[in-house]
């Protein structure tokens, strides 16, 4: 879509100054604040991200410390959501937990696209053989079975939170590479690139400046999208007891609580909420975006 | 069309080959030494004890042949030894993997049935509530865990309206005719296949949705409908058809990653399959175990790939050309 597509008729203006022309992010940003649901979405991630981050601070209790009867159901006792099987506060878990989960999801997120983005950019823009070595790279991730690769992955190199982050980076970034791979493929057959190559830009100022640019919109979804992915697969592995001993993530806490379900079910029912609501949010604002950058594609 | 094939029957037979090398790989490169983890369980060993453990285990030659050992071994269909059971690897897999293929077999296709019908109709009216129910499903079914969502069912269904067991395949005192086994089976199966099953629904209605909808808009539907067709014929002779051409794709090569898919629900209903396996060889750090299921897995990915090729080819003429 041009600018002027967005002028009115000369008619309808005459006698008033033209209006300015909008810039690509701003259009993005108006269609997306009309999506009630996309907005809806980016409350609840807004709202959660600032309890983690200040939430530790302000109610103060450990989500370590046994602090009361184990097992109390919510509202029986000054902490709200109840306890675990080890009298933990849970609502203290919910909040310190929130910081874990995302962090991870995020950084796992960071590095699926980092990978996917990069092996997709050099397959696409060089194509040929360098091409063929990368797609049967990616083929070849394609075919581990990521759950299980991550699982192997956590266990042989100890589960902490960075081995976390980076099995699941790499069990995740194989779609993304072939979406890269495919814009690039796209865009460099594009007269301004060609334009481009013929004043002497270089290789590098192609793919970064000329053509990467021209390829994000469809790959900022995917980054969107991949965190919440990314969040569902560390609540994975932690439920399967591949977690950091150090930190509590909302994972961990329906794992450890898991046993004890006929005695509490709001053990694991409170953390399973907050990861559904995260990622729910995410999604809604990944498609939000999606909308918004691809208005042709609504509805699908 | 048989040299594609065989273009990618030989690509298949690399893949494998890759996936056993870093196999391999990760045993070396994880931090740990198998046989101090030996002489620390057994309490203490000379240095002489130590050197003829390293002797036996093969662990003293060169890399390059180790793994020419290794993939030897694993050509003659041995993947090692678990060192939980102390049985081979092969047997493990082979006394797990039924349970695994019932639970999937049975989710993906209820699935992938509900999941084309409801897909189907919401193409053709997009404001219908079932279109919506849709929309909700797939996202709902993309932001829950999986494993949450088999815990609220058996806190809904076992516990609070107990009528389908906790977990399990069998019952321990039924069992007593062969039909008696089956319906035993197929009750303990219900929840654990409806928790897998509502993950992949929410994938396949959504699929289907798109997948028709483009189909729709097609010059031969059109050409269909102007020549006065009835809209049933249309839709479900010529639209259908074409428009279940990625869900069929799709199901193939979801079914090869059966396995992966399967470890949470599987490890939430305690069901005997191989993810149930993967789960309590992490507990047990049963490293053999483990990276045998992964290979078995990656052996079954690239047999799904390969059969959902030939079979695309079948029903889909116009890949024949290319």
């Amino acid at each position: 879509m041009s600018v002027t597509d967005t002028t009115p008729p000369v008619a309808a203006t005459a006698g008033k100054p033209l209006p300015k022309p909008v810039s690509p992010s701003r259009q993005v940003w108006q269609m997306f604040r009309q999506n009630h649901s996309a907005m809806i979405g980016l409350f609840i991630l807004f709202a959660i991200i600032v309890i983690s981050i200040i939430g530790p601070s302000l109610y103060t209790v450990s989500p370590r410390d046994m602090v009361w009867m184990p097992l109390t159901p919510p509202g029986q006792s000054e902490y709200l959501l109840g306890t675990d099987y080890l009298g933990r506060d849970l609502l203290a878990g919910l909040i310190n937990g929130g910081r874990v989960t995302i962090t991870i999801g995020f950084s796992a997120a960071v590095l699926t696209i980092l990978i996917g983005v990069t092996i997709g950019a050099l397959a696409g823009f060089f194509g040929g053989r360098i091409d063929n070595v990368l797609m049967r790279v990616t083929e070849f991730f394609q075919v581990l079975p990521n759950l299980l690769f991550a699982m192997v992955v956590v266990m042989l190199f100890s589960p902490s939170l960075i081995n976390i982050a980076i099995a699941i980076g790499i069990v995740s970034w194989t779609s993304t590479a072939r979406l890269t791979r495919a814009e690039f493929l796209k865009i460099r057959e594009m007269d301004y690139v060609k334009a481009e190559r013929s004043i002497g830009a270089g290789n590098a100022r192609l793919i970064w400046k000329v053509i990467l640019p021209n390829a994000a919109p469809p790959l900022i979804v995917v980054a969107a999208l991949s965190i919440g992915s990314a969040i569902l697969f560390e609540a994975g592995l932690s439920f399967l007891g591949l977690s950091d001993p150090n930190a509590m993530s909302w994972g961990r806490m329906i794992g450890d609580n898991r046993p004890y379900i006929l005695d509490s079910s709001w053990g694991v029912t409170f953390p399973g909420i907050a990861i559904f609501l995260t990622v729910l949010a995410i999604s809604l604002v990944g498609d939000g975006l999606n909308d918004a950058i691809n208005p042709k594609l609504r509805q699908r | 069309m048989l040299t594609g094939l065989l273009r990618k029957l030989a690509n298949a037979v690399l893949l494998l080959f890759a996936v056993l090398v870093l196999n391999f790989a990760l045993i070396h490169i994880a931090p740990g030494d198998p046989v101090e983890a030996l002489v620390g369980e057994m309490g203490g060993a000379t240095p002489e004890l130590i050197a003829e453990l390293r002797e036996s285990f093969g662990l003293d030659q060169p890399l390059y042949v180790q793994i020419g050992h290794y993939l030897g071994r694993v050509l003659q269909g041995d993947l090692g030894y678990s060192t939980y059971y102390d049985q081979p690897v092969t047997h493990l897999i082979a006394e797990r993997i039924g349970p695994t293929l019932l639970l999937v077999t049975v989710a993906l296709l209820w699935a992938i049935v509900i999941g084309t019908i409801l897909g189907v109709f919401s193409a053709q009216r997009r404001n219908s509530w079932i279109s919506h129910l849709v929309t909700v499903l797939s996202l709902a079914g993309f932001s829950a865990p999986v494993f949450w969502i088999g815990i609220m069912l058996i806190l809904l269904l076992s516990v609070a309206y107990p009528i389908l067991p906790i977990s399990g395949m069998t019952s321990t005192e039924t069992a007593t005719s062969t039909i008696g086994y089956i319906l035993d089976v197929a009750h303990h199966l219900v929840l654990p296949a409806l928790t897998l099953g509502l993950i992949y629904l929410a994938f396949y209605s959504r699929l289907s949705r798109t997948s028709m909808l483009e189909v729709l808009e097609t010059d031969y539907v059109r050409t269909a409908r102007a020549k006065g067709l009835p809209k049933r014929l249309v839709i479900y002779k010529h639209a259908l058809r074409n428009a279940v051409l990625p869900v069929v794709t799709f199901a193939g090569l979801q079914f090869g990653q059966v396995i992966s898919g399967a470890v949470l629900v599987e490890t939430v209903f305690a069901w005997p399959g191989l993810g149930t396996l993967a789960f309590e060889s992490i507990l047990r750090r049963d490293t053999p175990t483990l990276l045998g299921i992964l290979f078995f897995s990656a052996l079954m990915v690239v047999v799904m790939n390969l059969l959902t090729d030939v079979i695309y080819r079948r029903i889909d003429p116009r890949i024949k050309a290319t």
